[in-house]
């Protein structure tokens, strides 16, 4: 008895020190509570729904992220990974009848492999040359679908996926679970020191060989890392809507994905994923106008982009938020001296 | 026969394209992904002037083209130019651009498929083929607009300082050429370049507001392929994969559905033996 209510102190003191000195830490905190209570308020399917598409859309923003965010190998053809993942883990589910728990992680596999196949060739290229490059992917992996109608399904896609759990608590729980853990893993990737060269390749990948590192290995790992997650991504949509269909690998799906990302603020992680779900629930929301739904979409992201061309998230964050000019600790914006070292914040 | 036509329209349709997208590329290094939105804008005006309004069809090209010219200056001047430092963000904000001119286009003319009336009427037989006056008109039409820009870019001062920045802003910019006010010329032409190109093939296709897609993907092969920033490239690989394209169609069954692949595998193919395309100069490392 005792020993728990000092283990509750210690938790107390805990948040209070480190959660609840800062707002972004706050904000975070709270997206993982209401996303994990959310069954207990309303079990509204329709609800459900959404939340759990946004969460499979917000795992593949972030994987995009990992790698054209921190590496900056602009990727315009995320689709492909998000379609591999998602025609792998249908096949085997449909014509081998292997079980979902074993078929997300195989398509995620095969996302990796098409991140090596794909990695090592575009590897070569820089800049727009490497963006426009990697368009090009997805779209010649349509046309070997479409042209090959009897083992893919052709234009209707794999259709009769087995879903992975039965109940709506049970499947909202998954996926929302496994949104929550792989987000985390994205940003401890990218807080480590992988993440660190990674960021490093972006800023100048001269300087990062020249301090020798092999460049080339750590950008092919983001390549897989970022196939692996995308992966995963495509397989959950498959299981979820029960199928795969040549949609996961349209231009547009690779669009999307990058607006999402550039909109919530590249090299963040956590920017993507908000943005998913500002930007999501916000184009299911206009559900009810239907013509205007993509053009309110457009005129959202141009208007926010030209006035915060950094991206939303990282805006705000400087709103909230200052960086102590010493000790470059952040602080909420209304302290006038830093929380740790108390020098005068500006 | 037939291959050799529909190769030789698709890859002038491509060329005209792909060099206006590697102008602003090379000038303003801007990738203007809206840019095949503004030739399906173009079609549509045509439609407009030409079969709503009654006007001649020659007309209605000049009117759509100024129309189109007008509209991209516009863009960049209030949504491109203020955030031009994040290529990023001028990245997602030309996909925005051309996703509101699609829905745009969607709200007033429906999805419905357009057609537009050709300026002549009519074919000759050549070896067992009709060939529509459109097409070859269509094909002269592309010959004399790239002589034109040919011209313009060898021959006029204008035309050195837009190749002399797209080699090496900071210098050009040193040398006295105004870096921002060249990116508006620049932006016009290659505007104006999608705008004739929509006006040039309208009566040879159907309008869609999804129609921007698919040249969009195949320019992008062409300006890649042809090394970004070299207008010889892009007249070369622009009728390689309208060859390319043709062939696939008629020569393999299912064709159709592929014809977008072999076109992107020679494109890959071709970087992986040379990573600046065809006639691209590899750009100076960029710190």
């Amino acid at each position: 008895m005792v020993a728990a209510g000092l283990y509750l102190k210690r938790f107390y003191t805990v948040v209070r020190g480190e959660v609840l000195v800062l707002p972004s830490r706050v904000i975070v905190a709270l997206f993982f509570l209401v996303l994990l209570g959310m069954p207990l308020i309303s079990q509204d399917p329709y609800l459900i729904r959404i939340i759990v598409l946004t969460s499979i859309f917000a795992i593949l923003a972030a994987s995009w992220d990992l790698l054209s965010g921190f590496t900056g190998q602009m990727n315009f053809g995320h689709a492909l990974f998000f379609g591999v993942g998602a025609y792998a883990s249908a096949m085997l589910n449909v014509h081998l009848q292997v079980p979902p728990w074993m078929s997300v992680p195989l398509g995620a596999a095969a996302a990796v492999l098409t991140g090596l196949l794909v990695g090592i060739p575009c590897l070569r290229l820089k800049h727009t040359y490497l963006a426009l490059t990697t368009m090009a992917f997805p779209i010649i992996l349509m046309g070997i679908v479409f042209a090959l109608p009897d083992f893919t399904g052709g234009e209707l896609g794999i259709s009769g996926v087995q879903r992975i759990s039965n109940s709506l608590i049970g499947n909202y729980y998954i996926y929302v679970g496994i949104m929550l853990v792989l987000c985390t893993i994205m940003w401890k990737i990218t807080d480590s020191h992988t993440g660190i060269i990674f960021h490093a390749i972006r800023e100048d990948e001269l300087a990062v060989k020249a301090s020798g590192i092999n460049t080339t290995r750590y950008k092919l790992m983001a390549f897989c890392l970022s196939g692996f997650f995308a992966g995963i991504a495509g397989g959950l949509y498959a299981h979820y809507m029960r199928i795969a269909g040549p949609s996961t690998l349209e231009v547009s799906m690779s669009f999307t994905v990058v607006i999402w990302a550039v909109f919530g603020g590249i090299a963040t992680i956590y920017g993507p994923i908000a943005a998913v779900f500002i930007l999501f629930p916000l184009l299911e929301f206009v559900r009810f106008w239907p013509e205007y739904r993509m053009l309110i979409f457009a005129v959202v992201v141009l208007l926010t982009l030209l006035y915060m061309p950094e991206g939303l998230i990282p805006w705000v964050r400087d709103k909230i938020e200052k960086e102590c000019p010493r000790c470059k600790i952040r602080n909420v914006s209304t302290r006038k001296t830093c929380r740790i070292c108390t020098a005068v914040l500006d | 026969m037939n291959i050799i036509i529909t190769g030789l329209i698709t890859g002038s349709m491509l060329a005209l394209l792909a060099i206006g997208f590697s102008l602003i590329f090379g000038v303003a290094r801007i990738v203007n992904i809206a840019h095949t939105a503004f030739y399906m804008v173009a079609g549509y005006c045509i439609y407009v002037l030409s079969v709503k309004l009654g006007l001649h069809p020659v007309l209605g090209m000049l009117i759509a083209v100024a129309v189109v010219t007008v509209l991209g200056l516009l863009a960049y001047k209030f949504l491109i130019d203020p955030i031009r430092e994040h290529e990023a963000a001028v990245l997602i904000a030309t996909i925005a651009l051309a996703m509101i001119f699609q829905e745009a286009m969607l709200l007033i003319f429906t999805g419905d498929y357009l057609t537009v009336t050709a300026l002549i009427e009519g074919y000759f037989i050549l070896f067992g083929v009709k060939i529509f006056y459109q097409q070859v008109l269509t094909f002269g039409v592309v010959l004399v607009l790239l002589a034109v820009l040919w011209f313009l870019l060898m021959k006029t001062k204008l035309g050195l300082a837009i190749r002399s920045t797209a080699e090496d802003r900071e210098v050009a910019n040193l040398m006295g050429m105004n870096d921002s006010r060249l990116a508006m010329i620049t932006m016009g032409i290659s505007v104006a370049l999608a705008g004739f190109t929509g006006a040039v093939i309208a009566p040879l296709t159907v309008l869609s507001p999804f129609m921007w897609m698919e040249p969009l993907i195949l320019m992008m092969a062409v300006v890649v392929l042809g090394g970004l920033g070299s207008i010889k490239g892009s007249f070369v690989a622009a009728y390689i994969l309208g060859f390319t394209e043709a062939l696939v169609v008629f020569m393999i069954p299912k064709g159709a559905f592929l014809k977008g692949s072999v076109a992107l595998t020679i494109m890959i193919l071709v970087l992986l033996l040379r990573p600046e395309g065809l006639f691209g100069i590899s750009f100076e490392e960029e710190r």
